[in-house]
């Protein structure tokens, strides 16, 4: 048996190879310009890192097994030798049969999970004739007014087999009501269905914008949809506490770790003010994270959000069961990493992305395509983003040995630096109250500002470079067949809510929005089982969240720059 | 001395995505200009009554949703309507290249595509200022 590793001789060594090796070398060439041999997020790299910067006596309070606290190495024992990562396209324009069309074209490529977006007005809970709607039906996402295009929506798709994303924030539970009573129609039993609704809305007060309500009312809805969920649809994502959104804002990988785990301890504090035990609720928990170009500070940011959740979960809310303590996480690759130039180096950025989730430990994974920063994709994109899952799946070996970057020198000690940075900027947080107060105070959103601001002064003094856009340009873009939207797709989707409007019971569906209105206003009502009914009588999207309004007000915010 | 020029960044229709849109306006306040910022979530009469307001020569209008050929057109012809035919136009966003010249023709002066840098956009203000277009 060899002798253990002795530190000592070890730093001696590294002295000796910095003084006669290293230093000599630099003298003759310093290396490349300061801010290219940094991190995406501005962490200086040291030129290299070995064991004396990794105390293996700490192993198993930093890093552990897989399958165990503190998680670091994955939240399964044997992670993609058991099963591959959820292959999940989020898709949806146009009309609800559109959108059926795309998901089961993504079925029959392979794709294993199903992912929903939505359009403008229904993330705002406006329906499609609204004059706020004015452009936006069907661009982004699908539109959904009434149970109608649910069911046109999920229109032989088998609810109690695939699993399905809803990216739905302000409005979640009503879409998350629409779903279970399609469920119901497929004779779907509602404690197999499996699913995630985003429902976080305090990233969408500091990034993504598709609030409705205050704060306060915000939070009781996502309390009502914790219980709910807790007590009916056990295989259940209630949230999906996203980074993703601030991080493409422009923050920093340590602002999206610190700023999502803020945003999740706040949800975790309303749901045990409700009265909830925090086993109870704490495994329908679920992240999502974006998945950037700089592939060694991404991995170790993955692994520094899983150490710090279990750590959290464990030491300050006393959860027991370690579902409550695992950090599992949707990865999407970066869209603002794309580029409209060039647009098939997009491919190969991609890739570097994907691997990142993958070699990060994700449960699921978005690939974007190569032409999302010029238009929605075309099917053929879509199918190359797909593929290049599942070469990374099927011929990289990458899924074959759990979290094969541990014991990288340079990883380990990335996750440490992020883990104690984002730890920083959480204690920052507390000490003003909790992150609906520094939302509220405006920091969170300066701070975001402030790190875009930066990278993109970086980018425009060249002192970072993006491939086909500061540097490698070419003079003429060829020209490429993009998706097109369909002109008459918003007088269709028009016609379609007025037959409902005509069809439906007018009298039971005044009934239900005048019993929601009534249990709004009580504070300890579940909002979820009148939704429910007003969903069931087909009252509008649109016509729900009004009523809501009325009670709540609606939230407005200035600009910050 | 040129005047000091005032310019409004806008956010029209229901998209969030105002990374660019504050890059932006941090930028051209870096560079000297005056700029309103509305936030996101505007409509095209809030954008354009705020801009008659603030007495602004030029309006930024940021989109990235696709709602873009029926909002933009709309808050020229709010301009022209209110007699605020003056202030110039412009636009940036995911816009498809084939948009953009029905866009110009509805009388938004440029339209700037991802990857374009603050000092193009600089440029353009420029010579809008020395077109006359801005007094």
């Amino acid at each position: 048996m060899s002798e253990p590793i002795d530190l000592e001789q070890l730093e001696t060594a590294r002295r000796e190879w910095d003084k006669t090796v290293l230093t000599p070398a630099l003298e003759k060439n310093p290396g490349r310009d300061e801010a290219a041999l940094r991190t995406a997020s501005n962490i200086p790299l040291q030129p290299l890192y070995d064991p004396t910067s990794d105390n293996p006596a700490t192993y198993l309070e930093r890093q552990g097994f897989p399958g165990c606290y503190p998680f670091t190495r994955g939240v399964q024992p044997t992670m993609y030798r058991g099963r591959l990562w959820t292959m999940r396209q989020y898709a949806g324009f146009g009309t609800a049969e559109q959108t059926n069309a795309r998901f089961r074209y993504l079925l029959d490529q392979g794709q294993t999970g199903l992912s929903v977006a939505f359009d403008l007005p229904t993330q705002v809970g406006l329906d499609s004739d609204h004059s706020l709607a004015l452009g936006e039906v069907g661009k982004v996402g699908v539109a959904i007014d009434t149970l109608r295009d649910m069911e046109a929506l999920l229109a032989e798709i088998p609810l109690d087999e695939v699993s399905t994303s809803m990216t739905i924030n302000a409005p979640a539970a009503v879409l998350l009501a629409m779903y279970i009573v399609v469920a119901e129609s497929q004779d779907a039993d509602w404690s197999k269905l499996r699913g995630t609704i985003q429902n976080d809305i305090l990233k969408e007060y500091v990034a993504r914008g598709t609030y409705i309500f205050p704060p306060g009312p915000s939070m009781r809805l996502i309390q009502n949809t914790f219980e709910f969920c807790a007590r009916k649809l056990p295989k259940w994502n209630s949230i999906s506490v996203s980074g993703y959104h601030i991080r493409e804002a422009g923050a920093t990988a340590v602002q999206e770790v610190a700023f999502t785990l803020a945003d999740a301890i706040a949800y975790v504090e309303t749901a045990l003010q409700a009265g909830l035990n925090v086993d109870e609720f704490a495994g329908g928990l679920s992240f999502f994270f974006s998945a950037g170009s700089d592939l060694l500070e991404e991995v170790a940011k993955f692994r520094a959000a899983r150490r710090m959740w279990a750590r959290i979960m464990k030491q300050r809310f006393g959860a027991q069961s370690p579902r409550s303590m695992t950090l599992r996480f949707h990865s999407q690759t970066s869209g603002a990493a794309l580029t409209a130039q060039q647009p098939d180096n997009n491919v190969a950025r991609v890739t570097l992305h994907a691997l990142a989730a993958v070699l990060g430990g994700t449960q699921s994974l978005h690939t974007n395509s190569r032409d999302e920063a010029l238009a929605l994709p075309s099917q053929e994109s879509v199918q190359i983003a797909l593929r290049t899952q599942q070469i990374l799946a099927h011929e990289s070996g990458v899924a074959n040995t759990v979290d094969p970057l541990a014991g990288s020198y340079v990883v380990e000690a990335l996750t440490d630096e992020i883990e104690a940075q984002a730890h920083d900027y959480l204690e920052r947080i507390a000490s003003m109250g909790g992150m609906v107060q520094a939302i509220e105070a405006g920091y969170v959103q300066r701070e975001i500002a402030d790190a875009a601001y930066t990278y993109q002064r970086q980018l425009e003094d060249g002192k970072r470079i993006v491939v086909g856009v500061n540097r490698f340009t070419t003079a003429d873009e060829p020209h490429r067949d993009l998706m097109r939207h369909d002109p008459g797709l918003r007088e269709a989707q028009l016609a379609r809510l007025a037959d409902v409007r005509f069809e439906r019971n007018e009298q039971a569906v005044l009934q239900a929005l005048r019993a929601l209105r009534n249990a709004a206003e009580q504070p300890g009502e579940n909002l979820m089982y009148p939704i429910i009914d007003c969903v069931r009588r087909y009252a509008t999207l649109g016509e729900i969240c009004a009523e809501l309004r009325r009670v709540f007000g609606e939230h407005t915010q200035p600009g910050v720059v | 001395m040129t005047k000091r020029l005032r310019i409004l960044i806008g956010k029209p229709g229901l998209d969030g995505h105002d990374r660019g849109a504050k890059f932006i306006a941090r930028g051209l306040r870096d560079a000297g200009y005056e700029v309103i910022y509305t936030g996101i979530r505007q409509t095209p009469e809030s954008i354009v009554s705020t801009a008659i307001q603030e007495d602004v020569d030029l309006i930024g209008l940021s989109l990235l949703s696709g709602a873009h050929n029926e909002l933009f057109p709309r808050i020229v012809q709010l301009l022209r309507e209110q007699d605020a035919a003056d202030i110039v136009v412009f636009g940036g966003g995911i816009i498809p290249e084939e948009d953009i010249e029905p866009l110009k023709q509805a009388g938004v002066r440029a339209i700037f595509t991802p990857g374009t840098t603050l000092n193009t956009i600089i440029e353009f203000i420029e010579s809008c200022r020395q077109d006359q277009k801005v007094s």
